[in-house]
């Protein structure tokens, strides 16, 4: 062999192989692409929202149980007094004269004990107020200026019956809805092309033995599965998408093998074979590389249904748990509070039929841009 | 040949047509002017891509959706094109109808030959169910399909192709049209069925009196029938008048070629005493087809007692019409299909040898399709095509020298290497018959099995890849197993033939023998229906 040949020096002219078509296609749908960018700003927020939030998922704020989404701050200005006064008639002390200054509570108060200093403990324990000092005691110390600054805080999406933060819920939910989303789906698709282009290829006994195999887990019941891990294995966040990627695959493996049985006529495939190219080597250049175009379709409409998969497992008590949330979780809390607390529906939903949505769309434009009949 | 009405039936005039692509507009056919008298035959002559069809298709109203029209197809002193569906469906399909190329598909598995042939005319021409039963059996006689009253029971896959091609023409003469458009109507079928059609639709025409608009790419099939030819070029008619002239003196050098097409020469001779490389002694291949509920299993012999042996360096030619096992035999051949008898290669018997065993010896026995689009794996660059037989054959060589190897193998078929990272779908037919050829060559095999390599290619391109394999043979002292049902390139290529018909040999010896003095019937046959279809410019 001649050890260089002129050619091979140049440049090869790079070609356009049927991938780059089909982006291009897909590039041109615009519901396609927008929805791309609305799935891309939801994950962005899911990933990021939780740190920039001031709140932290789990904190509960009593004084703020279901408190309805304001774009203004809480406390609400007209609530401030009567709360202040209920605190400190807690406190056991009586109210001479009560003034705001700007964001501070200026109250005189008077006991007919000695105050107590710590006094100061009522007014801080709440959340509305913080940074309560006495000062200015008279000389029998009955009386006193009680000073608090009013701690402002934003609920944008509202609060849920625990008094936590809905907008750092909703957040970091869709972390946790979207990761198994996303893994779940690998997890199918991973098992589900590589057992059914393997079912399909070798085909005759040992197709129909690996087929019925799958139609035996078929029938398992879903939820009797899930138990049967979760007593095995113990609850774990991990045990979710294995048990959920466990049962979708099977759709996959059967999606994938009808390919195959029809791809294996190809003469590609036959050409192969003449040329001594291993079952290996067939499955893996020739036969899956073409089945992929109908298995990323069915991967973003696999993405949506294992979302609500999930939030089925949550609800049933066997997905994630408190304080730890998941959009399914959310809208199902949100489903029994829709009489008095629409807004806990209605956030996570806004996010979840978004996120829905927008994969739906993605795959419609996806299986347009793969369609082999525009080619 | 009727010329006696001057009057054109059928007006193409300034006709363009554009496909928006998503990498710009397609110009596919660019002011194009036909016309066409009553009763005459003109045929549209072109290589494919020329925009033969597409013109035709414009003028029914059948592009694609993403096509544009301009121009004037003017019928009966009314403008077709543009037409609502509505309007258009008065003309089209009524009184100027099309057959197309694959018989096959054109016709609803799920419906009897009857019920599809009856439709149209309940629909469209309001007659009764009853009557248009009895128009189409009468149809069905017309068009010379035997046992009408059998066959309009029938479902398509009961029929033939050609039987199925006649059911087409017979829906097509339905309502007394005044043009048939023929869109290659033959190039799917045998040679034999082949002349038959051309003489059936020779002799509607003489009866019926009806214009027919033949598209083709086969020049011997225009000489035959055409009164006047339009040679298209890149969606450009290039030359136009009559057949006699046009074939005697072209003017046009793309007519020229396109006359000079014909697969010439014949292979040089091989020394008689070169050591056998492949024996094949009584090979057979059955299928057995699986019981029905009520019909019992029976064995199908696609290859029946078949004998050869090949000595290297020479070119056996197998010859025969579709479902005559040839192909069959070639895969049984290369042990790709389980079949009985013994097969030698090399010395060494290989009959029963399992996949695993088979590997080795595979680089030196090579296979190469007929489909030069479903034989080349769409998802793979060229030149990771040609190279991975190198992957499985030679596995310690790096991914450079491979890539050099396919850039050799590129650069003898005459590809560039440059475009060795292209995908197939960008390459022409030719081209890509050519890659699948360099994917063969990378191997350096011994013997290499041609499956109707030039089948599916035009004229011009079938000459190359024949000029291409006998060079490839003599560079390589390669050993050819050709089969093909086509007689001229055969001719061209092989030393010996073996005429099969129904997996069994009919006649077998050198070329020469067999083309001058066919002893069989059945070649004689063959041969004839060659000689009507093909240009022999001598004769004429």
């Amino acid at each position: 062999m001649t050890p260089t040949s002129l050619e091979t020096g140049k440049t090869p002219a790079k070609g356009r192989s049927l991938w780059d078509d089909a982006r291009d296609r897909l590039l041109a749908n615009r519901a396609a692409v927008a929805s791309m960018i609305v799935l891309s700003a939801i994950t962005l927020i899911s990933i990021l929202g939780p740190m920039l939030s001031p709140h932290s998922f789990d904190k509960v704020y009593r004084g703020y149980v279901k408190v309805p989404a304001s774009l203004s701050a809480y406390p609400k200005p007209d609530e401030i007094e009567p709360a202040f006064r209920t605190l400190l008639k807690r406190a056991r002390v009586t109210i001479v004269d009560y003034a705001r200054e700007g964001d501070e509570v200026v109250v005189d108060i008077t006991s007919k004990r000695e105050i107590d200093p710590r006094t100061v403990r009522y007014v801080d324990r709440s959340d509305m107020f913080e940074n309560a000092v006495l000062e200015g005691f008279a000389a029998d110390k009955k009386s006193a200026v009680l000073r608090a600054d009013i701690n402002f805080v934003h609920f944008y999406f509202g609060t849920d019956a625990n008094g936590r933060d809905m907008m750092t819920r909703t957040f970091i939910a869709g972390r946790v809805s979207l990761t198994i989303g996303l893994l779940a789906t690998v997890v199918a698709i991973t098992i589900g092309v590589i057992y059914g282009a393997t079912s399909g290829y070798l085909g005759g006994r040992i197709d129909q033995m690996m087929m019925r195999v799958v139609d035996v887990l078929y029938s398992l019941p879903f939820i009797f599965f899930v138990i049967m891990l979760v007593v095995f294995f113990g609850r774990n966040f991990i045990l979710m998408f294995i048990a959920v990627g466990a049962v979708e695959w099977l759709d996959m493996a059967r999606i994938v093998r009808g390919q195959t049985l029809t791809i294996k006529r190809q003469e590609y495939v036959q050409a192969a074979e003449a040329m001594g190219v291993s079952d290996g080597g067939i499955l893996k250049r020739h036969i899956i590389p073409n089945t992929l175009g109908p298995v990323v379709v069915y991967m973003t409409l696999l993405v949506p249904k294992v979302i609500l998969l999930e939030s089925f497992l949550s609800f049933l008590g066997l997905g994630v748990q408190e304080p730890m949330t998941s959009w399914g979780v959310l809208i199902s809390e949100g489903a029994r509070n829709l009489q008095g607390a629409p807004w806990m529906l209605i956030f996570p939903s806004i996010f979840l039929t978004s996120t829905l949505f927008a994969l739906n769309f993605i795959g419609d434009g996806l299986r347009d841009a793969l369609d082999p009949k525009d080619r | 040949m009727t010329e006696t009405d001057t009057n054109p039936v059928l007006t193409i005039s300034g006709l363009t047509v554009d496909f928006d692509t998503p990498t710009g507009p397609v110009h596919a056919v660019r002011g194009v002017d036909i016309n066409v008298r009553a009763g005459e035959t003109v045929a549209i002559v072109g290589e494919s891509g020329s925009g033969k069809s597409q013109t035709m298709m414009a003028a029914m109203g059948l592009l694609a959706s993403n096509g544009r029209t301009s121009g004037e197809v003017t019928y009966q002193d009314r403008n077709i094109l543009g037409m609502s569906v509505r309007e258009l469906n008065q003309v089209r399909g009524k009184k100027i109808t099309m057959i197309f190329q694959e018989p096959m598909t054109s016709l609803d598995p799920l419906y009897t030959i009857g019920r599809q042939l009856a439709e149209p005319m309940v629909v469209h021409g309001g007659l009764s169910w009853k009557a248009a039963q009895a128009k189409a059996l009468e149809l069905l006689a017309l068009v010379n399909i035997p046992e009408p009253e059998r066959k309009i029971k029938a479902y398509p896959y009961e029929l033939s192709g050609g039987q199925r091609q006649r059911v087409m023409i017979a829906m097509a003469l339905a309502n007394d049209p005044d043009v048939l458009i023929a869109d290659e109507p033959t190039t799917a079928l045998d040679v034999t069925t082949q002349a038959q059609i051309l003489e059936l639709l020779a002799d509607l025409q003489k009866r019926l009196g009806m214009a027919v608009i033949f598209i083709t790419h086969d020049l011997g099939i225009v000489r035959k029938i055409a009164d006047r030819v339009y040679v298209m070029k890149d969606g450009e008619v290039v030359e136009t008048g009559e057949t006699r002239p046009i074939f005697e003196t072209p003017a046009h050098p793309y007519t020229r070629m396109l006359l000079d097409a014909e697969p010439t020469g014949s292979k040089a001779v091989v020394d008689p005493k070169a050591p056998i490389l492949l024996e094949a002694q009584k090979i057979q291949v059955a299928f057995a087809l699986d019981a029905g509920f009520l019909t019992p299993s029976h064995v199908l012999k696609a290859v029946d007692d078949v004998s050869f042996s090949l000595r290297r360096g020479q070119t056996l030619g197998i010859v025969g019409e579709s479902g005559s096992g040839k192909s069959t035999l070639g895969r049984a051949v290369l042990n790709l299909l389980p079949a009985s008898g013994r097969v030698v290669f090399n010395g060494e018997l290989i009959s029963g040898k399992n996949r695993a065993s088979m590997r080795a010896l595979r680089r030196n026995m090579q296979l190469v399709f007929q489909d030069p689009f479903g034989s080349l794996s769409p998802r793979l660059t060229v030149g990771q095509i040609i190279s991975e037989g190198l992957l499985v054959h030679e596995p310690s060589l790096s991914a450079r020298e491979r890539d050099e190897r396919a850039c050799q193998a590129l650069e003898e078929v005459a590809l560039d290497p440059v475009m060795r990272n292209r995908y197939p779908h960008e390459f022409s037919g030719g081209q890509r018959q050519r890659i699948a050829i360099a994917r063969t060559m990378v191997l350096k095999p011994d013997l290499v099995v041609l499956d109707e390599p030039t089948s599916a290619l035009d004229r011009t391109i079938q000459k190359q890849i024949v000029d291409l394999l006998r060079d490839l043979q003599t560079a390589h002292g390669l050993t050819y197993l050709f089969i093909s049902h086509d007689l001229a390139v055969v001719r061209a290529i092989a030393d010996t033939v073996m005429v099969m018909q129904r997996g069994k040999v009919v006649e077998a010896g050198q070329t020469e023998d067999i083309f001058e003095a066919p002893q069989s019937a059945y070649t004689r046959e063959l041969i004839g229906a060659a000689l009507l279809t093909q240009s022999h410019l001598a004769e004429g």
